[in-house]
């Protein structure tokens, strides 16, 4: 499972990245572990996701790229704070998991993941979407080569959850 | 206790000899009271994005571990982005000094009161969030002191220094962030 997430490992090592804010999400756990493992990143897990906006500012004013992982859920904590994003013209790809979709079996899931492409657009963030395990690397190799805030939205059958139980096994 | 403290004064001695110090300043009156102790590029003044000058702090020190850096900040505004005192102090950055400007109120918005009006120890945060050195600064002599735990002691650190409520003519750093931040990396990452 979550192949993908080797993949956009090796493409943010490709690009230089050395930080990784993250809040958790079951999507991301295989990508959350590689970023852990890998000695040449810094993976910082968040109380929050607005906070992963703030770091991502602070590390690229000191020279350094970074990513933010989020799932869908979290992108409505962040609308205030994209906009320093677009004040200040600082890069950042964020990856989001999809909630909310087709097979979503929390009913509580569906509004934010219904509103998370026109949340970022809302602030000015560049959105595209991978529909398959396929697509979601080559989309974020793109993004990195971006100079805009852009979020590469993960669909919510790549992540192929589908109950209570599939997630605590993921 | 009744403080006595005036803002724009500790501010400009924190910051009296700077060294290559990088700054940060939450939006408001931190923004203003370290422009004026004087604007320097090597200063990263928030206009907005409320709650995230620790953040963007961590992120700097992280970048740049080599580098110490101070963020300067409201109570309101410190108070919006609590959580990151839990990021910092499982980060350990140790370059990083976090200081709150307490003068209890918003001050932007009217001088409504805020949580450490009504007793909210954010000392106290800062201590159970693993912050290495923290204090409550109540009276001119112990600013003096602060340059060496800015400047070299390992952190994080967290200052909480109380000052006067009042209103202050207002100095403003340049508005635009493209600016802002442009000039930052230059003056830190030279021309590129």
């Amino acid at each position: 499972m979550q192949a993908w997430a080797e993949e956009v490992h090796r493409e943010l090592k490709r690009a230089g990245v050395r930080l990784v804010g993250y809040v958790p999400d079951a999507g991301h756990k295989r990508l959350i572990e590689l970023c852990r493992a890998d000695k040449s990143m810094r993976a910082v897990v968040l109380t929050t996701e607005e906070d992963g906006i703030g770091l991502a500012a602070g590390a690229w004013l000191g020279g350094k790229r970074s990513v933010l992982l989020m799932q869908s859920s979290g992108v409505g904590n962040t609308v205030n704070v994209l906009g320093l994003l677009k004040t200040c013209g600082f890069p950042l790809v964020m990856i989001v998991t999809m909630r909310g979709e087709a097979g979503e079996f929390n009913a509580w899931q569906v509004p934010m993941g219904e509103g998370t492409p026109a949340a970022f657009e809302t602030m000015g963030v560049a959105v595209s979407r991978a529909s398959t395990a396929d697509e979601v690397a080559p989309l974020v190799a793109a993004a990195l080569k971006d100079e805009r805030a852009t979020a590469v939205l993960i669909s919510q059958k790549v992540i192929g959850i589908k109950s209570f139980q599939d997630q605590t096994n993921q | 206790m009744k403080a006595t403290l005036r803002r724009r004064e500790v501010v400009k001695s924190l910051l009296s000899d700077r060294k290559k110090l990088l700054v940060v300043s939450g939006l408001g009156s931190t923004t203003w009271d370290i422009t004026a102790a004087g604007d320097s590029p090597l200063n990263f003044p928030t206009w907005g994005a409320m709650g995230q000058a620790a953040m963007i702090g961590l992120g700097l020190a992280l970048a740049q571990p080599k580098r110490r850096v101070l963020v300067i900040t409201g109570d309101g505004e410190m108070l919006m982005g609590l959580g990151a005192l839990a990021t910092i102090g499982v980060q350990q950055p140790k370059n990083l000094t976090v200081v709150v400007i307490d003068n209890e109120r918003y001050g932007e918005t009217g001088m409504q009161t805020t949580h450490t009006a009504n007793g909210i120890d954010l000392v106290g945060v800062a201590k159970a969030c693993g912050f290495k050195n923290f204090s409550l600064i109540r009276k001119t002599g112990e600013i003096k002191k602060l340059e060496t735990l800015i400047h070299k002691t390992a952190g994080p650190n967290f200052l909480q220094i109380k000052v006067i409520a009042e209103k202050l003519p207002l100095v403003l750093p340049p508005q635009d962030g493209v600016l802002l931040k442009a000039r930052f990396r230059r003056a830190l990452l030279g021309a590129s």
